[in-house]
């Protein structure tokens, strides 16, 4: 069963910005998928009318079988929202705010204390429970709203950027319980600019530029899609110019620091055997960046044309 | 619509809301008790004792109705008004958009909190009352439909405004410039029976009128206009409303994009 269709989805805002160009994306029960694309491309126009705070323009949206049109209530009780911005009401108690959002689903009595204490000890707020969400540092409001997502234990759950400003042990922290959520049989949606995160957690992955989906496939065969790298190359001595490399690209960064660009046809004994001849000697070589971002911007910038 | 989870819903904003009103108890209690005793020492008594006798009351007597419902009308409104719109502008109201209770318990949670708010400081404006002149209830079951429908009209009223407002400054425009003059147009300190025919008409037109008279009328049983007319209006004012609230609801207008 597919835990989120979404068939042919357009969003215009009222000053005329078409936000979604007739989006179709399906996502399996039990996944855990990447929605990527640069800022203001659309994904969290998406997940506002997923979530349905958003009204769309046209197209249709199901959730575990649910269409928003028909069944709203049923398709809302699936899914669990960890919106992009805070939204807490920064004047009420930790315990409060998940205990309230317990009761909006219909939980009460014995099973909502459960589910409230549960969430707030995975999530390691239970000691801070009768604290204002004010005085929570950013990471612990981010904790805190994916325990008041989860309290219902929804099928599917949507994290919009949820480890944006986390510093990098709670970041780890967090991989880790939505890697053991999703596990239990969670669906989870991320959108993140953390690009590693998406990479390391995720199995499928769809990319979105400019309200349109350029990419939409498993994580594994996007990567294989990688066709070139690019390397930092430290010299020993100043370049005034960038060498010609057969079968490479290069670019000179800095003085000394040179950046050559291969493709998967050409290797690296290849490139230091050309240097060499050339009388370049490298000190150092790192790779330039995280294979997926290589691609992402690649792909952005071809809008989905094989790289 | 799953009943059970709509009531366990409804259950849980009212008591958010009541968390709430006695969390800034300062804000939402004392000020409408210190402003109606003052109310009560300056008109009641001191300019009171020279007006005299009011339809066969004396003065005091005669004001402390209209200035019980003056302060559940304002409270109720103000209480929906800024929790909802404090909600919208925080994006908390969010919370209460994804969960799949129906709008019709997002509204009636607000309005009920609306009208716990208006009845606690009502009871308290009462019993402030009590301490200056003698209340002899004639009319019960009228004094108390009325002062629910009346604050249920009201918070209504104060949830619709929370929907429009995109800014504090809107959440204070209409008890500003709409319902302090229409409250004190309303008969609270006069009988319209003083006033040329033309103005006592112009005072029909006001809704405040009809439920400052008819809880009068519960409380010391002498009222300007028919009991009638004051149930009527008010019903229609409750269905009108509450109607309003649902459409802006699903249209999503004032809360999503």
């Amino acid at each position: 069963m597919n835990a989120l269709t979404i068939r042919n989805l357009t969003k215009t805002y009222s000053n005329g910005k078409q936000a979604l160009n007739g989006i179709d994306l399906t996502v399996e029960a039990g996944d855990f998928y990447a929605l990527l694309g640069p800022n203001g491309a659309g994904k969290t126009t998406a997940i506002g009318i997923i979530s349905s705070l958003v009204n769309k323009s046209g197209g249709e949206v199901e959730i575990f079988g649910h269409n928003l049109d028909q069944e709203l209530e049923a398709a809302k009780a699936c899914l669990g929202i960890v919106p992009q911005e805070i939204n807490l009401n920064l004047w009420e108690t930790v315990g409060n705010i998940v205990t309230h959002q317990a009761g909006y689903y219909g939980l009460s009595g014995k099973l909502r204390k459960e589910r409230v204490e549960k969430y707030l000890r995975a999530l390691r707020l239970w000691d801070r429970r009768d604290d204002v969400s004010r005085s929570l540092s950013g990471g612990m409001k981010r904790r805190l709203m994916i325990a008041r997502a989860l309290v219902h234990e929804p099928k599917l759950l949507i994290l919009d950027e949820p480890t944006a400003g986390v510093d990098i042990e709670i970041r780890r922290s967090m991989w880790d319980f939505l890697q053991e959520i999703n596990e239990a049989g969670t669906t989870i949606i991320l959108t993140t600019h953390y690009l590693e995160e998406a990479e390391s957690l995720c199995r499928r992955i769809a990319i979105i530029d400019e309200g349109t989906i350029i990419e939409d496939a498993s994580m594994s065969s996007v990567l294989r899609k990688l066709q070139r790298e690019v390397f930092v190359l430290s010299l020993a001595e100043p370049l005034s110019a960038a060498p010609a490399l057969k079968g490479f690209e290069t670019r000179l960064r800095e003085d000394a620091d040179l950046e050559v660009e291969k493709g998967q046809e050409t290797d690296l004994n290849d490139l230091f055997e050309q240097l060499s001849a050339q009388g370049i000697r490298v000190i150092s070589l790192r790779n330039k960046a995280n294979r997926l971002e290589e691609m992402f911007m690649h792909l952005v910038e071809n809008k989905g044309a094989d790289v | 619509m799953n009943l059970a989870l709509n009531i366990v819903a409804v259950r849980t904003i009212i008591r958010k809301e009541m968390v709430r009103v006695l969390r800034i108890w300062v804000q939402t209690i004392v000020p409408p008790a210190i402003t109606m005793t003052l109310y009560f020492i300056i008109f009641g008594n001191l300019i009171g004792r020279r007006i005299g006798v009011m339809d066969g009351f004396d003065y005091m007597q005669y004001i402390a109705p209209g200035l019980i419902m003056m302060s559940v009308i304002t409270n109720s409104y103000s209480n929906v008004v800024s929790s909802f719109f404090g909600a919208k502008f925080g994006r908390h109201l969010e919370e209460m958009l994804v969960a799949p209770m129906s709008y019709a318990t997002i509204i009636i949670g607000h309005v009920a909190g609306g009208v716990l708010r208006g009845l606690l400081v009502g009871t308290l404006v009462t019993i402030v009352a009590l301490f200056f002149t003698d209340l002899q209830v004639a009319h019960p079951f009228i004094m108390i439909s009325i002062v629910l429908l009346s604050s249920i009209v009201f918070s209504l009223a104060g949830f619709i405004n929370a929907v429009f407002a995109r800014k504090f400054d809107d959440i204070s425009i209409v008890p500003t410039f709409v319902l302090t003059p229409l409250t004190y147009l309303g008969g609270v300190f006069y009988s319209i029976s003083m006033l040329p025919e033309f103005w006592q008409n112009v005072s029909k037109a006001n809704p405040i009128l009809y439920m400052v008279n008819a809880f009068r009328y519960g409380i010391l049983g002498t009222s300007d206009i028919s009991i009638g007319y004051a149930y009527t209006i008010l019903l229609i004012f409750v269905v009108v409303l509450f109607t309003g609230c649902m459409f802006l609801m699903q249209r999503g207008i004032g809360i999503r994009e």
